[in-house]
């Protein structure tokens, strides 16, 4: 029956062309927008560390005072840790890995004549931060635990700008200048780039920033390298030091694997947040300590800008208004049609039966109009990559979302149908026969 | 013209009409909500800065060396930046300009006794009393480099120019001035900034902060006799519009001349211009799609109104010939249709109205945005009214082809 359906579906869509062509391109241009928003906000919320991602966790404690106004730069101070919280957590060790980490930007002073120095941003972190997400090494090794405690003066840097600096020649060993301090080169990182890059803070542009180095946290706090992250200040103004108890600017993260490790880290942040109560660090209540997933994180940091959404809203009441045009259309075209559906159920057919034709009708539009969406949708893609916004270059369509604007664009049509076919299986055929 | 028939034939059509209408109630609802957005963001992007734009240009340059001495550095850079030809005038900044977004803002009380009231009460960073105000230093000239316009008091003498952080006077922009010492002459007043005492010599018509959308008056903005005291900094200069590209280009070659060793950020080599742009991407972008999708709807709503006619005229092709037989005009009959086509779009645009005002209650709640001003209503129910009947002309013309011979045939 599925290739009469068909059959008649083809033949009554072509003796209407120009209406045909009206439902396809309102469907088209309806769900061609919607994509576009859609794999826009598909893009933006991706995992960025697919397989590693769901047993990673930032811990949150809050060691802001009870009185003040904290939220003049528009995000929370507690959201990064203080010097002596991060150092106690990452001591306690109570995860199987734990990293804490911050911003930097630092001068490059090539050795090289003829080449200018530049800035570059990277990361101040501990050993733990390679293992635990899986930072491919293209030659030599992340440094150990105990150069974090030594404040070892070594770095690890990314191949773009090992290349950059020497060349086609092996990095490790050689020595690079960035401040005011040499330091050994004992790595190299193939191109990694986590979109968004999850554990930097709200001052980097997560979607298209990357880090170029890596070096031991303590060396930067010995060297006094500063961070270029958010640095929030309370009570005594600490100038400058970054050990502070009351100065939030690192960036915590732990590895979690089962869910007892979950909760029993859980507690243990409750328990340090208590104690920390009662030794009058901490003025708020332990219960406040909160452990975040790493999609959990990103929702909480909102990383989606108010007018991505905006659009993507806009474009779903386009696609709406769309079907309604689409349904409109449809109920005239198979209302028009009476005669027809009262031979076919004076001949026997089933009410079902007119239905699942008119359904499989509108299932013929959906899908040209999906072809058609994809279509604009791929024009659309391609306008936004050439903004200039942060996350302009990953809108790209990948085989889930091809699929799911097709589908999406049958169903869509389908619901579009649905009214139409069912008042038309309504028909009641003696009286439409009569005036034939 | 008699509206039964045509009533009766909507009956007829009953849910047909319906979802006509509420496309066009749905049309009309977003595409009020569109066109106000729009406006307010096309307002946003032309606000002034009060600062002459097309003329300026700006680098920013860091220097490597910690031994350096700041103010012979600039002093150097300065002369060597004056002597390019076609610069009429140069400053130095260490960072704030309008809309380049290094923002450096604090609350700024009319009085000392507004300030400690505030510190008592903790509320300094509240605005309130105190409205955050953004800060800018520089080199002597910095007023008339900017262009920046000096509605009362004098500028900076020479004398007053600190490398220090301790300045005893400042030039306030006009929106702050009203707002610290509202229905006064702000010139003498001191006020109190961070802890410091500054007396108020000057006041400048307009001058926007670095950030806008952030806390505070968008225009509420301190200039201090303050030189910049670090070997990094934005050097300003000014010129014949059609200059600046040059310029650029031979600042960027005199100043690495004058010192090596530094560091200049392609991307931070820009006209004002540029800065402008670059402030209000987002908007720009946001402009272009809110038009794009405003008219994409109209579109639809419009192929569906001459779709759904076009189909109409055919299905009645034989009552037509009949009312032509039985003496209508064609006028008639064109009448007929325009006349059902504006009773349906009617109905639509009352539905959208209200659905206007609904949705931006809802986005209101959402996303900040300021009411919708009702004058936009009659104005999208006029564009509606417009529409439908353009859209249903052609067909309606055709239906008035039908000649009446028509009912005499039989199907």
């Amino acid at each position: 029956m599925f290739g009469y359906y068909l059959d008649l579906a083809l033949r009554s869509l072509k003796r209407t062309p120009i209406l045909t062509g009206l439902m396809v391109l309102a469907i088209g241009l309806g769900i061609g927008a919607s994509m576009t928003m859609l794999t826009v906000l598909h893009v933006m919320t991706d995992d960025p560390l697919p397989g590693r991602s769901s047993h990673l966790y930032v811990p949150h404690l809050n060691p802001l005072p009870l009185k003040g106004n904290f939220f003049a730069n528009g995000y929370d101070p507690s959201d990064h840790l203080t010097w002596p919280d991060a150092m106690a957590l990452l001591n306690a060790q109570s995860a199987r890995r734990q990293s804490a980490m911050a911003a930097g930007h630092l001068l490059v002073r090539p050795s090289a004549v003829g080449m200018r120095s530049f800035y570059v941003d990277g990361r101040y972190t501990t050993a733990d931060f390679f293992t635990m997400f899986g930072v491919p090494f293209e030659r030599g090794s992340s440094w150990s635990a105990a150069d974090d405690a030594a404040g070892a003066h070594v770095v690890v840097l990314a191949d773009s700008l090992a290349r950059k600096l020497f060349g086609g020649t092996d990095a490790v060993g050689k020595m690079v200048r960035m401040g005011e301090n040499d330091l050994r080169v004992i790595g190299v990182t193939t191109n990694w780039q986590p979109s968004p890059l999850f554990y930097a803070d709200s001052r980097t542009k997560r979607y298209s920033d990357r880090d170029l180095f890596f070096l031991p946290l303590s060396t930067a706090v010995d060297l006094n390298l500063g961070t270029d992250g958010n640095v929030d200040s309370w009570g005594k103004m600490p100038n400058g030091d970054m050990r502070s108890a009351t100065t939030t600017w690192l960036q915590f993260w732990v590895q979690l694997d089962t869910p007892t490790q979950v909760a029993a880290y859980r507690q243990f942040l409750i328990d340090y947040s208590a104690q920390q109560k009662s030794l009058g660090r901490f003025q708020r209540p332990a219960t406040n300590a909160r452990l975040y997933s790493l999609m959990g994180w990103l929702v909480h940091e909102n990383l989606v800008p108010g007018d991505v959404r905006l659009q993507m809203w806009l474009a779903l009441g386009f696609l709406l208004v769309c079907m309604v045009n689409v349904m409109a259309l449809l109920l005239a075209k198979f209302l028009r049609r009476s005669g027809e559906i009262s031979v076919r159920r004076a001949l026997g057919a089933r009410r079902r039966d007119i239905f699942v034709q008119f359904g499989i009708e509108s299932a013929v539009i959906g899908v040209a109009g999906g072809v058609l969406g994809v279509l604009i949708a791929e024009l659309g893609l391609w306008s936004v990559r050439h903004r200039p916004d942060d996350y302009a270059h990953i809108a790209r369509m990948d085989a889930s979302m091809l699929l799911t604007t097709l589908a999406l664009a049958v169903f869509a049509s389908m619901i579009a149908g649905l009214l139409p076919a069912w008042r038309a299986c309504r028909v009641a055929p003696a009286l439409q026969l009569k005036t034939l | 013209m008699q509206l039964r028939p045509i009533l009766s034939t909507l009956r007829h059509h009953r849910l047909t009409a319906m979802l006509l209408t509420l496309q066009v109630a749905l049309t009309c609802a977003i595409v009020c909500n569109v066109a106000f957005m729009i406006a307010s963001r096309i307002a946003d992007v032309s606000m002034p800065t009060g600062i002459a734009e097309s003329e300026l240009s700006t680098i920013q340059s860091t220097g490597t060396d910690l031994h350096q001495n700041a103010q012979a550095l600039h002093d150097t850079d300065l002369a060597a930046l004056r002597a390019i030809p076609g610069v009429e005038s140069v400053v130095a900044v260490s960072s704030a300009l309008p809309l380049n977004r290094n923002d450096s803002f604090g609350p700024a009380c009319p009085s000392r006794q507004v300030f400690e009231q505030a510190m008592r009460t903790s509320s300094l960073f509240k605005g309130g009393d105190c409205p955050l105000s953004s800060f800018y230093d520089g080199t002597p000239g910095l007023l008339n480099t900017l262009g920046l316009q000096l509605v009362a008091g004098r500028d900076f003498l020479p004398g007053e120019y600190t490398a220090e952080n301790n300045p005893h006077v400042a030039i306030i922009s006009r929106a702050l001035a009203d707002k610290l010492y509202p229905g006064q002459d702000a010139l003498g007043k001191v006020m109190i900034l961070g802890g410091n005492a500054l007396q108020v010599s000057g006041v400048v018509a307009t001058l926007a902060r670095p950030e806008l959308h952030g806390m505070g008056d968008g225009y509420a903005s301190v200039i201090m006799p303050q030189l910049p005291d670090s070997t990094s900094e934005i050097y300003v200069l000014r010129s014949a519009p059609s200059d600046r590209e040059h310029i650029l280009k031979a600042a960027e070659a005199v100043l690495f001349k004058v010192d090596p060793t530094r560091v200049i950020d392609p991307d931070q080599v820009q006209t004002y211009s540029q800065i402008r742009d670059a402030y209000f991407q987002r908007d720009t972008t946001m402009i272009g799609l809110l038009i794009a999708s405003a008219l994409g709807l109209l579109f639809v709503t419009a192929l569906g109104i001459a779709g759904l006619a076009n189909f109409w005229v055919q299905q009645r092709t034989r009552s037509i010939g009949i009312r032509r037989a039985i003496g209508a005009t064609r006028g008639d009959i064109l009448r007929y249709f325009q006349t059902e086509n504006l009773l349906i779009v009617t109905v639509g645009i009352v539905l959208g109205v209200l659905l206007a005002v609904l949705m931006n209650l809802l986005l209101m709640t959402h996303y900040e945005l300021p009411r919708l001003p009702l004058w936009y209503l009659p104005i999208g129910a006029a564009v509606l009214w417009a529409l439908g009947q353009l859209s249903v002309l052609s067909p309606a013309l055709r239906a008035a082809q039908v000649p009446p011979v028509v009912a005499t045939r039989s199907v």
